[in-house]
C-alpha cells in the first residue's frame, strides 16, 4: 500500500479527503460503502479514481459534491469543510443530463441561472467555452439534435461555465463508444491544459486513467477503500499511442495488478 | 396514490415535412369516408322506412342545423355554452395546476387534501349539479362552477404526476449547483410536467363540454343543452341531432386547439435525450 502523497502544503490542496467513512442504513441493516478514504488533491492536479463497479466511487463523489454527508472523517474543498453543495465545484455525470426544452446555450447557462450570475458575461463565457469544445454554431440547437459525444461535451462546458475551482467527473464517457471515448479524453486533456482546473475523475478504464491523470488512486470494493496511489509523471500532451511506451505500459500493468488484487480480496 | 387516472403525455405526431399533397390527401380521406358513411345511413333510413321520430336522416339533420344557424338560435345558444366551457375550464384547470404544485411542494397538504379531492371526484357531477343550481341560480355561474369542478381533477392529477416524474439525475444536477427547491421547480419540474399537464388539459376540455351540457340539463335558461331538451320534448329528433353535432364539433375543435398548443409547447417531448 502506497500512502497518498506525503507532505504537501495544506493551502495548496484543492480537495482534502481525510479518513472518510460512509455507512448507509437500509432496512436490512447497515451497509459500509466507504472505509477510511484519504486522498488529497493539489491545486491544478488531475487525479483519477479507478475501481470496479460497486466500489463506492460514486458515493465518494456524492460526498465531495455535498449531496450526501460522510459518516466519519473530514472533506474540504479549498480548505473549507464541505457542508453541502458548493459553487466552487462543477460536476459532470455519467449521462449528460441536458434539459431537452433548453437549447445547448441555455443548458450550458443553467448554472449561471441557478447561481444568479451576471447573464451577459456568463453568456460570453459560455460561447467561448462552446467554441473551445468544438460546439461553435450549435448554440441554438436542442440537445436531441446533437450526437451523444457532443451532448457530453456540452455537459462538460456546463460544468465549467461558472468557473469552478474543482471539476468532478463521474465516468463521463462511460456511455460512449470506444473511438468517441478516446477522442473525448483527448479533448478533455486539451481543455484541462488550457484551464488548469483541479479535476477529480472517476472511471473504470485503466487506459483512460493513465492517459489523463497526474495521479491514479485504485479503490477496492465493499467497503470502498483506496488500496494504492500511483504517480504518472509522463509529459503532456499525451496521446493514446504513448500508452504503449514502456513506462506507461508498466504503470498500466501495475494498476491492473493492484486492481485485480483489490477485487480478489 | 397520485397515479390514478394519469394520462400519459402523448408523443406529438410528426407530420412529414414538405408533403402538402399527403396532408391534403389525409383530409380528403376523412371527408370522403364521412360522406360515404352519411350516404349509407341516409340510404338505410330511406330504404327501411325508419320514421323521423326514431332516427332522422342525415339530410334532415343538415337542414335543421342550417336553419338553426341561420335564424341565430344555435349560435346564441352555442355562445352561452362555449362561455361556460371556456371560463369554467380556465378556472378549474388553473386551480388544478396550482393545487397540484402546492401538493407536491408541501407533503402535508398532499396528505390532508388528497382524500377530499378524490372524494369530490368520486361524486358524479350530475349528482351535485342540482345543488349548484340552488346555490348559484339558473344563470351562467352555476354551469361555470360545474365545469370548473369537472376540469379540476384531470389537471390536478396530471400536474402531480408530471412534477413527481423527474429523473433523479436532474434533481442531483440542480442540487449540485446549490439550487433551491423553488429553482428545481422552475427549471426542471415544471417544464418536465408540461406534457403531462397538457394531457390533463386535453382530457379536461372534453370533460368540460360534458359538464356544461349536464349543468344545462339540470337547470338553465339557454345553451345547447337547453336546445337538446326542447327538441327532445317536441320529438324533433332532427334538431336534437343537429345540436348534438354542434356540441361534438365544438369538443373536437377545442381539443384540436389544445393539441396544437401542446405540439408547440412540448416540441421536445418524446425526443431521445439522456
Amino acid at each position: 500500500m502506497t500512502p497518498a502523497s506525503p507532505a504537501r502544503l495544506k493551502s495548496s490542496h484543492a480537495l482534502e479527503v481525510s479518513a472518510v467513512g460512509l455507512t448507509y442504513r437500509t432496512s436490512s441493516g447497515s451497509v459500509e460503502a466507504l472505509r477510511d478514504i484519504t486522498l488529497d488533491v493539489a491545486e491544478g492536479e488531475f487525479v483519477t479514481v479507478v475501481g470496479p463497479s460497486g466500489c463506492g466511487k460514486s458515493s465518494l463523489l456524492k460526498l465531495i459534491l455535498g449531496l450526501e454527508r460522510a459518516t466519519r472523517g473530514r472533506l474540504a474543498v479549498g480548505g473549507r469543510e464541505i457542508a453541502g453543495p458548493s459553487r466552487g465545484v462543477g460536476a459532470v455525470f455519467q449521462a449528460p443530463v441536458l434539459l431537452p426544452w433548453r437549447t445547448i446555450e441555455e443548458n450550458v447557462l443553467l448554472p449561471a441561472d441557478v447561481m444568479k450570475l451576471d447573464r451577459p458575461s456568463a453568456t460570453e463565457r459560455a460561447r467561448a467555452l462552446l467554441q473551445m469544445a468544438g460546439l461553435g454554431g450549435f448554440e441554438q440547437k436542442y440537445p436531441y439534435e446533437l450526437s451523444g459525444g457532443m451532448q457530453h461535451r456540452a455537459a462538460i462546458v456546463r460544468a465549467l461555465v461558472h468557473d469552478p475551482k474543482l471539476l468532478i467527473m463521474d465516468e463521463p464517457f462511460a456511455a460512449l463508444d470506444a473511438i468517441t471515448r478516446e477522442q473525448m479524453a483527448g479533448e478533455l486533456q486539451r481543455v484541462w491544459m488550457d484551464s488548469r482546473k483541479t479535476v477529480m475523475f472517476i472511471t473504470h478504464s485503466i487506459s483512460e486513467a493513465v492517459f489523463l491523470s497526474d495521479r491514479i488512486a485504485v479503490m477496492s470494493p465493499r467497503p470502498g477503500r483506496i488500496v494504492a496511489v500511483f504517480d504518472n509523471p509522463a509529459p503532456r500532451p499525451r496521446t493514446f499511442a504513448d500508452l504503449l511506451s514502456p513506462e506507461l505500459a508498466r504503470l498500466s500493468a501495475e494498476i491492473r495488478q493492484s486492481l485485480d488484487l483489490a477485487c480478489a480480496a | 396514490m397520485a397515479d390514478i387516472a394519469t394520462t400519459k403525455p402523448q408523443a406529438s405526431e410528426a407530420a412529414p415535412p414538405g408533403r402538402v399533397s399527403g396532408a391534403a390527401w389525409r383530409i380528403l380521406e376523412r371527408l370522403l369516408s364521412l360522406a360515404i358513411l352519411l350516404l349509407v345511413i341516409e340510404g338505410g333510413i330511406r330504404g327501411f322506412d325508419v320514421p323521423a321520430y326514431v332516427f332522422p336522416t342525415p339530410s334532415s339533420i343538415a337542414v335543421a342545423l342550417y336553419e338553426g344557424v341561420v335564424n341565430g338560435n344555435y349560435l346564441s345558444a352555442l355562445a352561452v355554452t362555449l362561455t361556460e366551457i371556456l371560463v369554467g375550464f380556465t378556472i378549474g384547470s388553473t386551480c388544478g395546476i396550482l393545487l397540484g404544485i402546492a401538493m407536491v411542494q408541501v407533503p402535508v397538504l398532499d396528505r390532508i387534501v388528497y382524500p377530499y379531492v378524490v372524494g369530490l371526484q368520486t361524486v358524479p357531477k350530475v349528482a351535485i349539479a342540482p345543488l349548484m343550481i340552488v346555490w348559484f341560480g339558473f344563470g351562467i355561474s352555476s354551469k361555470i362552477f360545474i365545469v370548473a369542478l369537472t376540469c379540476l381533477f384531470p389537471s390536478l392529477i396530471n400536474t402531480i404526476a408530471g412534477l413527481r416524474a423527474v429523473d433523479s439525475d436532474r434533481i442531483a444536477l440542480i442540487t449540485a449547483m446549490c439550487g433551491t427547491r423553488t429553482q428545481l421547480l422552475r427549471y426542471v419540474q415544471l417544464p418536465n410536467a408540461l406534457p403531462y399537464i397538457m394531457a390533463g388539459l386535453n382530457t379536461g376540455i372534453v370533460l368540460a363540454v360534458i359538464g356544461a351540457i349536464v349543468g344545462e340539463f339540470v337547470g338553465a335558461k339557454t345553451g345547447i343543452g337547453v336546445l337538446i331538451l326542447q327538441a327532445n320534448f317536441g320529438l324533433d329528433l332532427a334538431s336534437m341531432f343537429a345540436a348534438l353535432v354542434l356540441i361534438a364539433v365544438t369538443g373536437v375543435v377545442l381539443n384540436l386547439v389544445l393539441r396544437l398548443i401542446e405540439t408547440k409547447l412540448c416540441f421536445w417531448s418524446g425526443k431521445a435525450t439522456k
